[in-house]
Formats: C-alpha cells, sequence, structure tokens
C-alpha cells in the first residue's frame, strides 16, 4: 500500500509540474534566481544519487562491484559513448566482476 | 534504443525493489520521467517511506517544468491540447523539439518522439518487470548499475563546463554520502539538493565581500 501511496503521489506531482511549465505566464520562471536554481538542483540531485546508487548499501557505505561498474561507465561518458554504451558498460562490468569473484 | 535498454533496466529494477508488474508499469505509463522512476525505485527499495521517496522523484521532475516553459513558446499548443501533451514533456522529446528549424517540424518531431518514446519505455519496463521475477535478484545480473549509470550519463553533460555546476555536484556527492548513515533512507538526497543554494549563498557571499573590498 505504501508503494502505491508513493507511485500516486510521485505520478500526479510530476504531472503537474510538467503541466504547470507548458501552462505559466513566462515571467515568473525567468527570474535569474529561479533559473539557477532550476539548473543547480538538478545536478545536486543527480550527484547524490550516483553516488548513493552507488556506495551505499542500505546505511552503509561500501565499494563493491557496484563501483567498477560506474567507474567502466565514466571511462565510456569521457570517450564520448553513447547512452546505450555507458548503461550497457556498467551492467556488464559490475556483472562480470561479481561473476568472478564469486 | 537507449530508452529500450534503460526501460528494460527500470522494470527490472523496480522487480528487483520488490514492486510488483503492475506497480511498475503504472510508474511508466504514469510518471513517465526516467530519472525521477530510478529515484523512487531505488528510495523505496533501500527502505525509504512513501512521501520522503516521492518528494526525490519529484524534485528531479522539476526540470521538466522549465522544458515545458520552452516548449510552450515553440510549439504554441491551444490550450486545450496542453494537458493532453504535458506528459510527453521530457528530456529526449524537449530535445528533439528545440533541435528543429520551425514550428510544424517542431511540432512533428515533439508527436513522433512523444508517441514512440511513451510505447517504447512501457512496452521494455513491462518486459524488464516480468523478467526481474525470472532473473532473480537483479544485483546478480549487475542490472542495479544501471541505475547509477543512467544517472552519471544525464549528469556528465552538465558538469564538462566546471564553474559552479561541478562545485554543487561534489557538494552533492559529500552530503548525501555524510549523511547515509546518520538519516533516515530517502533523507539523504533531499539534503543534497540543499547543495544547490548553498552554492548559490556562498557565490553570492563572495561576490558582496569582493564588492566592498573594492
Amino acid at each position: 500500500m505504501t508503494t502505491w501511496i508513493a507511485i500516486i503521489v510521485t505520478a500526479v506531482g510530476c504531472y503537474a509540474v510538467k503541466l504547470l511549465g507548458l501552462s505559466m505566464p513566462a515571467a515568473l520562471l525567468e527570474r535569474p534566481i529561479v533559473q539557477r536554481l532550476a539548473a543547480l538542483v538538478p545536478i545536486a540531485l543527480l550527484a547524490a544519487l550516483t553516488a548513493q546508487q552507488t556506495f551505499c548499501d542500505g546505511s552503509h557505505l561500501v565499494i563493491d562491484a557496484r563501483a567498477a561498474g560506474l567507474g567502466a561507465a565514466a571511462v565510456a561518458l569521457l570517450l564520448r559513448a553513447p547512452f546505450l554504451v555507458v548503461v550497457g558498460v556498467a551492467v556488464v562490468v559490475t556483472a562480470m566482476l561479481r561473476y568472478t569473484t564469486g | 534504443m537507449a530508452v529500450g535498454l534503460s526501460g528494460f533496466a527500470f522494470g527490472a529494477t523496480a522487480g528487483g525493489a520488490g514492486l510488483t508488474v503492475a506497480q511498475a508499469c503504472a510508474l511508466s505509463l504514469l510518471v513517465f520521467t526516467g530519472a525521477s522512476q530510478f529515484a523512487l525505485v531505488g528510495a523505496l527499495g533501500a527502505g525509504a517511506g512513501p512521501y520522503a521517496a516521492a518528494a526525490g522523484a519529484l524534485f528531479l521532475g522539476v526540470r521538466n517544468a522549465f522544458y515545458g516553459l520552452r516548449l510552450s513558446h515553440v510549439l504554441r499548443l491551444p490550450p486545450w491540447i496542453r494537458p493532453f501533451a504535458a506528459q510527453w514533456v521530457i528530456d529526449e522529446t524537449s530535445a528533439v523539439t528545440f533541435a528543429q528549424p520551425d514550428r510544424a517540424s517542431a511540432r512533428l518531431g515533439f508527436t513522433v518522439t512523444g508517441v514512440s518514446l511513451f510505447t517504447l519505455w512501457n512496452l521494455t519496463t513491462l518486459l524488464g518487470a516480468l523478467g526481474a521475477s525470472a532473473l532473480g535478484d537483479p544485483g546478480t545480473w549487475g542490472l542495479d548499475a544501471a541505475g547509477p549509470a543512467v544517472f552519471l550519463a544525464l549528469l556528465s553533460p552538465k558538469v564538462r563546463s566546471g564553474g559552479l555546476e561541478q562545485v554543487t555536484a561534489v557538494l552533492g556527492v559529500v552530503l548525501v554520502l555524510a549523511a547515509v548513515p546518520l538519516l533516515p533512507a530517502g533523507v539523504p538526497v533531499l539534503v543534497a539538493a540543499l547543495a544547490a543554494p548553498l552554492v548559490l549563498l556562498a557565490r553570492r557571499g563572495r561576490d558582496s565581500r569582493e564588492e566592498t573590498a573594492r
């Protein structure tokens, strides 16, 4: 049940945000402080989510096969690989490392 | 293609986080913004409460409002059509639409990208979610690395230019890793969002000090 609550809250919220953007008068969103926050908040969140889903196991910090997978993805990004390859490389390297280390 | 693989990875990740096939599909149909969906199932899988998990996903979805704002200039949609178009306001449709030379091809690009991504994303989510039960623990297959790789790929073009963006990203990482052992699941990511106003405040403080020194 709690999962459904989370799904419905997220769905309604995300839809409202999209519709708001399409329908809102431009002046409000064009204020410089709003623009700057809007550019920086996703960066903070994406960086935090990357770190959390790579280095955390519950409430513990760990370094495991996911770190190697993410490192491989970072190399792929530096080589300007397409999105598909970046995600694929992370999955394959993580799986292979787990397989070889048992 | 990328959407196909990440849709599959999303379905499998959702399954691995304990969501049912119906719940994974409901997310892709109703939320339809990949990063928010990965964030939500990641938080739920880590044991976050429903509201903390939804808040993280929502913050991440706020960027779509800014796409919508620019899109409404480019597409000039009549008001009655906006509620139907809104669900397709995401990274990919915006990128395609902004790349078009005129309004007619922008409208076409938005519609074609919207229809095909929506179909593909939902089909592959279903396959991934069905596959998750057959695969067992997605961890064995390395699919738990798909989420962070998706986030990193979205992040990377934003921080290439350096400057405030890089400082914000680093501070976000420091805040979340410091908060994870101390705070309940789902909350650390919200704490990390504070990196954005903190960096702006620090910048403003420095600017005004330089002003006084002059």
